[in-house]
């Protein structure tokens, strides 16, 4: 006990050197070092900073943080339909990413379930999802456009497609990767099919099975990002695209940080899941 | 040629010219005044001056006749008899209604440039509103998914480069559907823009192995690089490379040498000159004065079942046209159009494109008051231009009916009607010749003018 705390605070103080390093070394290296040609007042009035006082096109650490507190106090504001404040754009992003990825859950744990237990399904599809496994979303996102005509359903699509895979995979590896043991004494039991599946294969398969969601909401989040900086109008991944479309670097470098956040909050809580239905040998 | 003059004037030229009477042509005019000629001091006026013209237009169908009275009398009295028997205000009132407007909450797209002005700032300014429209102004992330939204009916109307419409219509790059064009955004307005290690190169002749962006390949921009460096003697398809790059990352492009220059908005040349990483070599309008850029589009179906929509969405994008054409507004729509709602970029360089007193990049300050213009009317003749320069560059291949087209996506004849109706002064013809790069086009003879290119795809 006393060893894992100590190696617990030990790892904690590393982190906290390294994030000071990092700062520090970004913070020195955005430093406004360029030489500044001479320039008339009146030409240098039309010129942006970069160009003016030699300052760094990169922000630095401390640029951000200002900006950062800005969003931090104001997360919910609505300046029209194509400025609103960070919290609501990560509201929708979070939205989306709900809508598709529960609708995957719905499609490929019970598909899972039906092709793992047959195993010859399982051989004859196995090709298919391969194939389909490693498809970009940004590949989808034209064909998804084109056939759904609506951006945001076709964004909801484009999720639902590219999280379905680890899951169904998953699912049909842990149902069929129950041990032969288990569903035999089931069966000399005279357990129902039905019942088999729910209360001896289901609780077997479960660590499996939520490994795949995990994987699939880690897949589903980086998806978002990139559906929504094509389709636009809201989410973070638009605000990413808005904020690149002004060069402005600080908000990008704020965005990062929140969706890095976001995506383990979510990873987390799926983490926490696998562990309620893990159960030792 | 400006359209916004005075239709209420005593001493306006009935001859073709300009609207004082002064000079030979309406390009004079505007380059004697420096801002164009002299429009209405407001809308409401301008109405009233419609209805008030036509009760007098009744009264005296012979415009010798009508202009005989109006010089004895002056026109203010003229319109005080008038109302004295006639209800003008009530008139004017039902005018301005027009017919209602079938759908009232539209959607329109724009991409975050200059060009898309007068569709952005009619949102803040209220020239939607004002024709009884409830428009959401919708920031869209390039022109292909502008295109997608627009034929998916996510939006009404949309802000498209000039040759899209057309491109859409004859279904190259997409499904032929028809689109059509009732008003042109901006005239003017782009540039090219090289890094800052060029500046010595400013002679195109030497740009052989030179990289460059452009927005999309349906663009004017396309169309005017690829002009641009043929006269110089550069084959564009083999000499220098083209690629189809979104605008905001064409800065950070040049600032990573991944390129050498772009055509391109001029919010984005001037960002980058900004930034300080290239430098203006030349502004469109020294290409060709008076080109075209972007429009405002919309497919036939959304005419044909909205009419009335369409015909107050019209009204207003002219209304804003007109709106920005005048230079002491531009400092206003600078601001307007300038925070993350609309464009999202420094209020400083968007005034620089719009008042047209700029940075070049090299250390000098310049002016140039047109630098980028607005003018809604669709010239048929632009769609001619454009036609040919897509079969010269091999988009379109056969044989192409210009004229039927041209006539079919760009609206001049009711644009001229509506802007007839709004007491502005269409020009009569849907045609006009122009010139790019000293060299005339005939939009009557589009093959001849193809012919006459030696540099081109061969077909």
């Amino acid at each position: 006990m006393m060893t894992t705390s100590s190696l617990r605070l030990r790892a904690g103080l590393v982190s906290i050197a390294l994030l000071a390093a990092f700062l520090g070394i970004w913070h020195l290296a955005t430093r406004s070092t360029a030489p500044v040609a001479t320039m008339s007042p009146e030409y240098a009035k039309l010129m942006g900073l970069t160009a003016t006082q030699g300052k760094s096109a990169m922000p630095g650490p401390l640029d951000v943080g200002a900006k950062l507190w800005q969003h931090l106090k104001r997360p919910f504001y609505d300046n029209g339909p194509n400025d609103k404040g960070l919290g609501i754009q990560l509201a929708y992003s979070i939205a989306r990413v709900g809508t598709g990825y529960l609708l995957a859950v719905l499609v490929a744990i019970p598909l899972g379930f039906l092709i793992g237990m047959s195993p010859l399904l399982s051989k004859a599809l196995d090709p298919f999802i391969q194939v389909l496994k490693p498809i970009s979303p940004l590949a989808w996102m034209p064909l998804a456009l084109y056939t759904i005509k609506d951006s945001s359903i076709s964004a909801i699509f484009v999720i639902f497609i590219c999280s379905i895979w680890p899951m169904l995979l998953n699912t049909v590896f842990g149902v069929a990767s129950v041990r032969k043991e288990w569903v035999n004494v089931a069966r000399t039991l005279e357990v129902g099919t039905v019942r088999r599946a729910f209360t001896v294969i289901l609780p077997a398969a479960a660590p499996t099975i939520l490994t795949g969601m995990r994987i699939s909401i880690g897949i589903a989040w980086l998806v978002i990002v990139a559906a929504e900086m094509l389709v636009g109008g809201t989410g973070v991944g638009y605000f990413v695209w808005n904020e690149w479309n002004n060069l402005s670097i600080t908000n990008v470098i704020i965005a990062i940080l929140l969706i890095g956040i976001v995506g383990m909050l979510l990873d987390q809580i799926l983490a926490r899941f696998t562990r309620m239905v893990t159960f030792p040998e | 040629m400006s359209t916004f003059d005075n239709p209420f004037d005593p001493d306006r030229n009935l001859r073709p010219g300009c609207a004082c009477g002064q000079h030979r042509s309406a390009e004079e005019h505007e380059q004697a005044a420096g801002l164009g000629c002299e429009p209405v001091e407001s809308e409401e006026k301008r109405y009233e001056s419609v209805v008030a013209s036509a009760v007098m237009r009744a009264m005296f169908p012979q415009d010798v006749a009508r202009r005989a009275f109006l010089k004895s009398v002056g026109a203010s009295t003229a319109l005080a008899a008038l109302s004295q028997f006639f209800p003008l205000k009530t008139a004017t009132e039902v005018f301005a209604q027009a017919g209602a407007p079938e759908k009232k909450d539209l959607k329109v797209g724009f991409i975050p440039i200059t060009c898309a002005t007068p569709i952005i700032m009619a949102a803040p300014l209220g020239f939607y509103a004002k024709h009884g429209l409830n428009v959401e102004v919708v920031k869209t992330a390039g022109w292909a998914v502008i295109r997608d939204k627009t034929i998916n009916k996510e939006y009404d109307a949309a802000h498209m480069l000039a040759p899209m419409p057309i491109a859409i219509s004859l279904g190259l790059g997409a499904n032929a559907i028809p689109f059509a064009v009732p008003a042109i955004e901006n005239i003017n307005g782009q540039g090219i823009v090289l890094a800052t290690k060029h500046k010595d190169k400013r002679d195109p002749k030497d740009w052989k192995g030179l990289k460059f962006a452009i927005p999309f390949d349906y663009s004017m921009h396309n169309y005017l690089l690829r002009y641009y460096l043929a006269e110089a003697g550069l084959d564009p398809d083999t000499d220098v490379q083209l690629r189809s790059v979104p605008p905001p990352e064409m800065v950070a492009n040049l600032r990573a040498d991944n390129i050498d220059g772009f055509l391109a908005p001029d919010n984005i040349c001037q960002r980058a000159i900004y930034d300080g990483v290239g430098f203006m070599h030349l502004l469109s309008k020294e290409i060709w004065d008076g080109h075209p850029c972007c429009s405002f589009a919309a497919s036939r179906e959304f005419i044909t079942t909205a009419p009335n929509s369409f015909a107050a969405l019209t009204r207003a994008i002219v209304d804003a046209t007109a709106y920005a054409s005048k230079a002491e507004n531009r400092k206003q729509i600078a601001e307007a159009i300038a925070p993350a709602n609309y464009i999202n970029a420094p209020v400083t360089v968007l005034e620089q494109v719009l008042t047209g007193t700029y940075a070049d990049g090299l250390g000098g300050v310049k002016t140039d008051a047109k630098r980028v213009d607005f003018d809604p009317f669709p010239w048929q003749s632009f769609a001619v231009w454009m036609l040919t320069q897509m079969k010269r560059w091999g988009q379109i291949k056969g044989d192409v009916d210009y004229k039927a087209v041209a006539e079919q996506v760009y609206l001049a004849t009711d644009t001229k009607k509506l802007m007839t109706e709004m007491g502005l002064t269409p020009p009569s013809s849907a045609y006009k010749s122009f010139a790019v790069m000293g060299k005339t086009f005939d939009p009557a003879k589009p093959e001849d003018y193809l012919a006459s290119f030696k540099i081109r795809k061969a077909s």
